[in-house]
């Protein structure tokens, strides 16, 4: 259910004041030292961030889509390496487990997911599976009471810190494609699970991806997550989800960003005058400003349907395919407003330009987005 | 032990304020409003003493326009129990907050008033005193450190020059300074929470006080603009100039 005016308004001041009183002045510390700081994450922790699509009988805020996109919004316009801090756990990381958990396995572990007391990572890549996520070489071979799991993945955010792993593997070696392939709820401590050093990465410095393998891990029959050969639906419906909330946050850097080349355009002088004043500046900040706020709201009008229980299979697509596209233009924009100052990282524009590259691929690509509207428009006749 | 925060609804800190053209006061058109610093700090330390088992109770209180529940939400959402708004459309002066105040203590009959020692609007930094004074209750002004017992309070005052510590009996009105402590950020949980918090909706006349103005504002002016400084070209130069212009 929506929040009420009063309350949202509150929730969001209180947000936006922590972004721009806690995050934005560690934003270029965070990004030297590639570790966001564990009093930081306390914070966030105490101010219930971890929680924001957790059930409130689990502990958690039980957030509307619209109320999760406006939050997120608020929390783009701090650096995306902040809210990948908490965003497994509020999306890719602990959906699966609110949508096909049974209720004994979302006792044992929503409230500590809303907490922020278990970390949770979504292990969906591999090295030969990616876009072509129904190609997951993972095996889970059933033993017993247990499942024997074997196989790598690849790229999984925040594996360093996560307790609760969601992971795909092929239940059915026989059927190829999604139907053989199974969800699962994986402890980290459970022996023959090993964590890779993190990634280096373009840009979101304080954000980590590892590799994550399973060598002989034993995961009990409770911990199947759905049924099996259920995996692929998991993922999918998960994904959906997921890709309204990366639209929110690219929504919401594009916002920072404009804000910030307004705030320079009106200082920097060229010519004795405001480079505001000339109109070649101008038109960057019209296309930006004209494409953040269609995108924010075609991501607007999508959690709301959503809310209303609609499938919005295509919409959530289409949202993460422009909002993604849209802050990859306005970042490049703002570059060149900064102009030399957008090049120098001293000014923080240059590491946004590079910290906006992933939504552009992670979450399903934008040529795997483009696949889903095409495909579920057609199904629709238009 | 029950404790009283009374909270005012100002314009953001944040926000650069903007007189109004023809000068009677500043512009509020359109412009974020939020609780008085100093009155967050009072709250949070009467929050503090409700989480160490001194206090029991923390009401609070504010003045002002419909929209001062907002105010109060985000007291309640940092942990006070309950809220009494007094409706007024005029900014009422503090004389007439302090004798409202003294009206919501005689029904409430806390042991122990927290306050801002002035709200960052009209920077008065009256109602405090003229509150202690209506009450004839000790007052601890300026406050940088506070601890509670039963009946008595005993407070670090920052005053010129470095600090006093006083013991006041309590009940008393204590006024927070800017280093009492670091107020929280209420939690979202805590936020969303705080809407099912009783606020009680009185307006002056339920106590039986005038707020009608007794002041009466002549005049608000901007800041004068700074204008641009020079350059010397070395030291002799600028006592030079600092004896012309009377410095020294």
């Amino acid at each position: 259910m929506p929040l009420d005016l009063d309350t949202r308004t509150q929730l969001i001041d209180g947000v936006r004041r922590f972004v721009t009183e806690r995050l934005r002045p560690i934003e270029a510390q965070v990004a030297a030292d590639d570790a966001v700081p564990d009093a930081v994450l306390e914070e966030m922790k105490g101010l219930g961030l971890f929680g924001l699509s957790i059930p409130e009988e689990y502990g958690g805020l039980g957030l509307s889509m619209e109320d999760e996109a406006l939050v997120a919004m608020e929390l783009g316009r701090a650096s995306p390496a902040f809210r990948s801090a908490f965003g497994t756990n509020v999306g890719i990381g602990s959906q699966g487990l609110v949508m096909f958990g049974t209720e004994a396995q979302k006792e044992k572990y929503l409230p500590g997911i809303a907490s922020g007391e278990i970390v949770t990572s979504f292990a969906l890549t591999e090295p030969e599976a990616g876009s072509d996520s129904a190609n997951v070489q993972t095996r889970a071979r059933l033993d017993g009471d247990h499942y024997v799991l074997d196989g790598s993945k690849r790229y999984i955010t925040n594996a360093g810190r996560a307790s609760l792993f969601t992971v795909m593997a092929r239940t059915d070696p026989d059927r190829k494609g999604a139907a053989g392939v199974s969800a699962f709820l994986v402890p980290r401590d459970l022996a023959g699970l090993s964590v890779s050093k993190p990634e280096k990465k373009m840009g979101q410095q304080g954000a980590h991806i590892h590799d994550v393998v399973f060598e002989g891990v034993r995961v009990p029959v409770e911990n199947l997550l759905g049924a099996e050969g259920e995996g692929f639906k998991v993922a999918m419906q998960v994904l959906d989800k997921g890709r309204l909330h990366i639209a929110s946050v690219c929504v919401g850097v594009a916002e920072r960003l404009i804000a910030d080349s307004v705030a320079y355009a009106a200082e920097r002088k060229q010519f004795g005058a405001p480079i505001a004043s000339f109109q070649m500046i101008q038109a960057m900040i019209a296309d930006s400003k004209t494409e953040c706020l269609a995108a924010r709201a075609l991501v607007l009008e999508t959690a709301r349907r959503r809310d209303a229980g609609e499938n919005v299979t295509l919409e959530a697509s289409a949202s993460k395919l422009y909002a993604s596209e849209m802050v990859g233009r306005v970042a490049d924009r703002a570059v060149q407003i900064f102009g030399g100052a957008g090049y120098v990282a001293d000014y923080g524009i240059e590491r946004l330009y590079r910290d906006v590259r992933i939504f552009r691929i992670y979450e399903g690509s934008s040529e795997i987005q483009k696949l889903v509207i095409a495909r579920e428009t057609m199904k629709r006749g238009g | 032990m029950k404790v009283l925060v009374p909270v005012k609804r100002v314009i953001d800190y944040n926000v650069k304020v903007r007189v109004k053209p023809d000068q009677t006061g500043v512009d509020l058109a359109n412009v974020k409003m939020s609780m008085n610093p100093f009155d967050e700090i009072a709250t949070e330390e009467a929050v503090r003493l409700k989480e160490k088992g001194v206090a029991t109770e923390v009401v609070v209180v504010s003045i002002g326009p419909q929209q001062a529940q907002e105010t109060i939400r985000t007291a309640l959402a940092m942990g006070a129990d309950r809220g009494i708004l007094i409706v007024t459309d005029q900014d009422a002066e503090p004389l007439a907050v302090a004798k409202l105040l003294k009206a919501v203590i005689a029904e409430e009959s806390p042991n122990l008033v927290v306050m801002g020692k002035q709200a960052i609007d009209g920077d008065n930094n009256a109602v405090g005193q003229m509150l202690a004074a209506l009450l004839d209750w000790p007052q601890a002004t300026f406050a940088s450190k506070l601890e509670v017992t039963a009946d008595k309070a005993t407070v670090t005052r920052e005053i010129d020059g470095g600090l006093q510590t006083l013991d006041v009996s309590l009940p008393a009105v204590i006024t927070a300074d800017l280093r009492l402590n670091e107020p929280r950020y209420a939690s979202l949980p805590n936020i969303m929470k705080a809407k099912k918090k009783e606020i009680a909706m009185k307006t002056a006349a339920d106590y039986g006080v005038d707020v009608s103005p007794k002041l009466k504002v002549l005049k608000v002016t901007e800041p004068p603009k700074r204008s641009a400084g020079i350059k010397v070209a070395d030291a002799a130069e600028l006592v030079g100039k600092l004896k012309s212009e009377g410095v020294l």
